[in-house]
């Protein structure tokens, strides 16, 4: 864990009410993807924890929705402005546990951060198909930033307006994609269907409403296989087979 | 001119009056890589049970205007745990006073956890959480009622021969009456206060915000009335006192002190600054300087 001050780069809408950040600062802190950040805003007592986008050596960008007075506040952010964030909280995907073709499913905002994990996964040389799931086509983000990437990017809106109609899974259900191994990101809903759709190992990615972020309150530990976990400190990221459903 | 910063508890010195809180600081090895816990008097431990618990559901956390709610309900990994790995672990990277914080649901548990804790060498200080408001039919239920706290308090010295502090809670009309049971009935000291039972509504689902449905408000909304009680507490017993509640700054530190504490512990803060206790020991000579402190402990009850 490492304090530090930011100075904001960028601070874009990128989708409804979904903002893409970046940041300059000390990023030595954070070791790769899966991580997050405890930011500091004016006037709310709690940081706010919000997952690494991506980041290299001297940026740090964060890809995130409002959906309450402290991602509002950050909303109004402007380039210039300082911020206060912890950096090096969380445990990290496991690259190392996909052997060649990796399969990353991302729920709303949940793709963001799937971006670095996907940029770590190809500087590995494996493959990485994406599928990301909206509402809408218009809450669709970051395909291209993936496509990029050189990974297979699959779309799924609810409503049909673009790519298939459905959830991830329906894309699961549909295509025949191949792959040893899955990462998932997103909504509580969907990481269920996805533990319940795949077969094969993975490991996926819990959101929990936290007060530290460091592992010492003890305010957002869930029931796992393995016993009481928090998901701070000994998530967020979590093998298929040790969450309860 | 060198500052004196010590105080005693019980005939413990400690080198800073800065302790922080129980529940707010794990068991301390949660935070060994971010900073030389030596720099702290004291670490009050996270409240241990009589036997391993889960705690509550979750979310256990809600964000309130100067504070925060909690409903963690008490996870710890029971009192065998505490002796066994936990206060050893600590005290090898640890030389201060370490407090073991003893919560239950029953006269009994609470002596025989107790009694567990007394057997560890490493344990300078039991304090009896009879005020955790966020678990049914126990906690807080022995802090309202000044004959359930005496008994408890009685229960527990007969169980341990280590300096014993009652961590009462706030959620009474009459503080200073159960204060003084806990005195009559054996405590060597009194924490005070713990946090006050608090609910937030989120207004578009409609439901509390804590699966608990209540939880414990902290922060610096809580430290005027923390104080009048310490300083009415204090007053009114003889026994020390730890200050705690809304602590966020070296200043308040010296508030709480010419209040009638003779320790300060440090609650949420840390929640949101984990390097806080630190940067408070470290900003307490300027401020001492700038008051004409010489001796931190001069100031205790001055006021």
């Amino acid at each position: 864990m490492k304090e530090v001050t930011f100075t904001v780069l960028e601070n874009a809408g990128i989708a409804p009410r979904t903002f893409w950040m970046k940041l300059s600062g000390d990023t030595s802190g954070i070791r790769g993807s899966g991580e997050f950040v405890q930011i500091a805003l004016p006037g709310k007592f709690l940081r706010r924890p919000i997952s690494v986008h991506d980041c290299d050596w001297d940026t740090l960008t964060l890809v995130y929705k409002v959906v309450g007075e402290g991602t509002e506040a950050m909303s109004a952010m402007r380039p210039g402005d300082k911020l206060s964030a912890l950096t090096g909280l969380g445990n990290n995907f496991d690259i190392d546990a996909c052997r060649s073709k990796a399969l990353l499913l991302g729920g709303g905002v949940g793709a963001a951060p799937l971006y670095l994990l996907a940029k770590e996964l190809c500087a590995q040389g494996k493959e990485a198909t994406v599928v990301l799931g909206f509402n809408t086509a218009e809450e669709i983000m970051l395909e291209e930033d993936f496509a990029n990437l050189n990974a297979r990017v699959h779309i799924a809106t609810m409503d049909g307006s673009a790519g298939t109609r459905g959830f991830v899974t329906d894309v699961l259900r549909i295509k025949n994609l191949s792959y040893d191994y899955f990462y998932a990101c997103g909504p509580r809903p969907m990481l269920r269907a996805v533990c319940g759709a795949i077969k094969g190992p993975g490991e996926l990615s819990m959101e929990e409403r936290m007060g530290c972020g460091a592992g010492f309150c003890y305010g957002c530990t869930i029931q796992t296989a393995g016993g009481p976990a928090r998901v701070c400190a000994d998530g967020p990221v979590f093998k298929k087979e040790d969450l309860i459903w | 001119m060198v500052r004196d910063l010590s105080t005693t508890l019980c005939g413990i010195t400690l080198k800073n009056p800065v302790i922080p809180a129980s529940g707010t600081f794990g068991f301390g090895l949660e935070l060994s890589g971010s900073f030389d816990l030596n720099v702290l008097g004291g670490i009050s431990l996270k409240g241990t049970t009589l036997e391993p618990r889960f705690g509550n559901p979750t979310p256990r956390i809600a964000e309130c205007e100067a504070g925060m709610l909690n409903s963690v309900g008490l996870q710890n990994p029971g009192a065998e745990a505490l002796v066994r790995d936990k206060v050893p672990a600590l005290r090898r990277i640890y030389g201060g006073c370490i407090i073991a914080n003893i919560s239950g649901f029953a006269v009994d548990e609470y002596a025989a956890c107790s009694k567990v804790a007394d057997g560890s060498p490493d344990i300078d200080i039991i304090e009896l959480n009879i005020s955790c408001p966020n678990v049914h039919g126990g906690g807080m239920a022995f802090g309202t009622d000044p004959a359930a706290a005496a008994e408890v308090t009685a229960a527990v010295r007969k169980a341990t021969s280590k300096p014993l502090f009652v961590k009462l809670s706030p959620n009474v009309s009459d503080i200073v009456a159960i204060a003084r049971a806990c005195e009559d009935a054996g405590a060597d000291g009194l924490t005070l206060v713990n946090t006050f039972l608090g609910m937030r509504i989120d207004i578009g689902t409609r439901k509390p915000v804590l699966a608990n449905r209540t939880g414990g408000l902290s922060g610096p909304a809580i430290f005027p009335i923390a104080l009048r009680m310490v300083h009415q507490v204090s007053k009114a017993c003889r026994i020390p006192v730890m200050g705690c509640g809304g602590v966020a700054r070296a200043r308040d530190v010296i508030e709480m002190m010419m209040a009638g504490a003779s320790a300060v512990q440090v609650g949420a803060e840390n929640i949101r600054n984990p390097y806080a206790c630190k940067e408070i020991v470290e900003a307490l000579p300027d401020v001492m300087e700038e008051l004409g402190i010489e001796c931190l402990s001069d100031i205790i009850g001055c006021v």
